[in-house]
């Protein structure tokens, strides 16, 4: 009878295995067919080298030695990290407020649609919006029309094609999705946390300081996370915004493949920017969960 | 086969625009197939193919759908092919510098000589050299136009466009846009430094890097063909080195102030090219297709299509092109025009590199 039980047991257990084989295998087939594999192709790619119009087959350090002794490719990164780091921080700082009011200060009812209007700018596409910023900023655009009429200035600011330029482009799209990653994040605090620090005696900063704000931290993470990858990989911005006046990785990389189809030397300098994008992710990571101890 | 991809073309410019290619696929997609369509060609081409007004003609008189693909520079086109089977494309459009580079691969079929209007096609721009192979004819020039400098008339003194220095001197410093694409704009340096383009070696390098340098110094932007046009459009900047009437005619209407001329010094030339694909399985339609785009008509459509216009290779284009049209194009000026300018420098794939580079040092400086 025990044995009966058992095996029933053993039964069930094997079935609940299969079960939940069934479940994960296509997601694992999809990331092993979409990404392990084609990660691995490309990370085999970055150690060949191309040689005149060929590329040879030959395990070699080379693309990366060059990366790292020229200055025109080394500082694609520098400033893909410079950005990126500069919009990040914006975007967190101008996120947090508007998230806040919408999450404290907006009615309920009226929350959904702050929310939508917040995030409005992203039904529009992102290359038109940038060639959009492209005008708005330039010698005759808006903002310089209005502070010329105004007597602010005598001369046109220049401000199109610079690192201003793409940082403008970058925070109006980050900002919204911070936005979105906070606000999930506050709606979910408990009120009692901040009335249990107000019967302690802290004060509305304190309160903010102490308690809010590192319980939010998982969503400005989360956000601040997502911006720095999203940032640091985007091609798009930098090359219409930009100017060309620095270039950054992506756009880099994207040289390499244009005219001379230097497939390993992108390989290499993609891998270095999946490197830099596991580096922030660990650095969140660790961070986190230092925080929620 | 991942070594036989190769380098690319001067048509980054206008791939380089996301505009570009949405405008191409709205085009592909308006185009109206004709409804009982027996076959269909496959083409992969250049934005300016995919212009319905371009395509219809042919589509009807031939009872045919064609099938348009737009790649983006030589590299990312004959990767396509690579990852493509064989048959899959008739005809291809390549650029008129890497022609050789496809017929190497084994990838363009022979066509007869006399099934194409060579005689009709200006001298200058025939480019045997390119097109053909051991005497055989692999592909034929359909489209060629100038990497020269464009300009605002009102801004400018037009007397100063003249003199290829002006790119790099102080006289307009901040008020120039650099066209975005290394070759062509090396081949420009080269002629102002009083070098053929053909001429252009290792030992040229140093000379090169230093008035990239003296460029940079005086431009406000580089940037590819939509953010350049935007930018002369704005008045963002007066003068676009490398632009040429592929920039400023298809703006000819609403911005007459646009203009562009060749400096004494000469400018650069680019062309692009049509063939039929070895493999494909509908040879006699390819060539069709290859004739009708090379035919005086055709070429006249191609020449004003949507995604950018261009000079028409066929001189016996003009018949079909309005006064308007022509002198947008400066038809009438072509042979002046052909003998001041100098195909854009074919590099080694060494030298190639070298170029890069330099661009790239170019645009962190």
């Amino acid at each position: 009878m025990a044995d009966t039980a058992l095996t029933s047991a053993t039964a069930l257990e094997d079935a609940d295995r299969r079960k939940a084989w069934g479940f994960v295998a296509p997601a694992l087939l999809w990331t092993v067919a979409f990404f392990v594999v084609p990660f691995a192709f490309m990370a085999a790619m970055s150690l060949w080298k191309r040689e005149g119009r060929d590329i040879v087959h030959a395990w070699n350090f080379d693309n990366y030695v060059r990366f790292f002794s020229e200055n025109a490719l080394f500082r694609g990164l520098v400033n893909s990290l410079e950005i990126t780091v500069i919009v990040t921080v914006i975007s967190v700082l101008l996120a947090y407020p508007l998230a806040w009011i919408i999450a404290e200060r907006v009615p309920k009812r009226l929350q959904r649609m702050a929310l939508i209007l917040a995030i409005l700018p992203f039904w529009t596409s992102y290359v038109v919006r940038s060639y959009s910023w492209l005008l708005v900023l330039s010698k005759n655009g808006v903002i310089n029309q209005v502070f010329m009429s105004i007597g602010l200035i005598s001369e046109p600011l220049e401000l199109a094609s610079t690192r201003t330029a793409t940082v403008i482009g970058f925070v109006h799209f980050f900002v919204m999705l911070l936005t979105l990653t906070i606000y999930s994040n506050l709606i979910q605090l408990s009120p009692n946390y901040r009335r249990a620090a107000a019967d302690l005696g802290a004060n509305a900063f304190q309160t903010f300081w102490h308690v809010v704000l590192p319980l939010t931290l998982p969503g400005i993470m989360t956000g601040a996370f997502l911006t720095f990858v999203l940032c640091i990989g985007d091609y798009v911005t930098p090359q219409i915004l930009g100017g060309n006046n620095e270039l950054v990785l992506p756009q880099i990389i994207m040289l390499q493949l244009g005219r001379r189809a230097d497939f390993p030397m992108a390989a290499a300098l993609s891998i270095v920017l999946m490197l830099a994008v596991t580096v922030a992710y660990l650095a969140c990571a660790r961070w986190l969960k230092i925080e929620r101890a | 086969m991942m070594q036989s991809v190769r380098d690319g073309a001067r048509l980054r410019r206008f791939f380089s625009s996301t505009a570009a290619i949405a405008i191409a696929a709205l085009s592909t997609v308006a185009a109206p197939a004709p409804v009982f369509a027996q076959e269909e060609l496959n083409a992969l081409v250049w934005c300016d193919h995919t212009d319905p007004a371009l395509l219809e003609p042919f589509e009807k008189a031939n009872d045919v759908k064609v099938n348009v693909k737009v790649y983006e520079g030589t590299g990312a086109g004959l990767s396509i092919l690579d990852q493509s089977q064989p048959g899959d494309w008739d005809v291809l459009v390549i650029d008129g510098v890497d022609v050789h580079r496809a017929i190497d691969l084994d990838l363009l079929a022979e066509m007869p000589a006399d099934a194409l209007p060579t005689a009709d096609i200006f001298p200058e721009v025939r480019m045997e050299a390119n097109n053909t192979k051991d005497g055989k004819t692999y592909a034929v020039t359909e489209k060629f136009g100038y990497n020269t400098i464009s300009y605002d008339k009102t801004k400018v003194d037009p007397k100063d466009m003249q003199d290829l220095s002006v790119i790099w001197s102080d006289k307009y410093k901040g008020r120039i846009a650099l066209y975005d694409y290394y070759l062509p704009m090396i081949g420009l340096v080269g002629l102002g430094l009083g070098k053929k383009t053909a001429d252009l070696s290792d030992a040229d390098m140093p000379a090169i890097k230093e008035k990239l340098a003296a460029m940079r110094a005086v431009s406000k932007q580089v940037s590819d063909v939509v953010s350049s046009q935007t930018a002369l459009a704005t008045g963002e900047v007066d003068i676009l080195v490398g632009g040429g009437e592929w920039i400023t005619a298809v703006l000819s209407a609403d911005k007459p102030s646009l203009d562009w001329t060749i400096p004494e010094q000469g400018a650069v030339r680019w062309a692009q090219s049509i063939g039929v694909m070895k493999d494909s399985t509908k040879q006699e339609l390819a060539l069709k297709f290859v004739q009708y785009i090379v035919s005086p008509e055709g070429q006249a459509r191609l020449a004003t299509s949507s995604c950018y216009w261009a000079m028409p290779a066929n001189a016996k284009a003009g018949e079909h092109l309005t006064d308007q049209q022509k002198a947008a194009l400066r038809f009438d000026q072509q042979a002046e025009y052909l003998k001041k300018t100098q195909l854009y420098p074919i590099p080694s794939a060494e030298l190639d590199q070298q170029f890069q580079d330099a661009w790239t040092e170019m645009l962190q400086q």
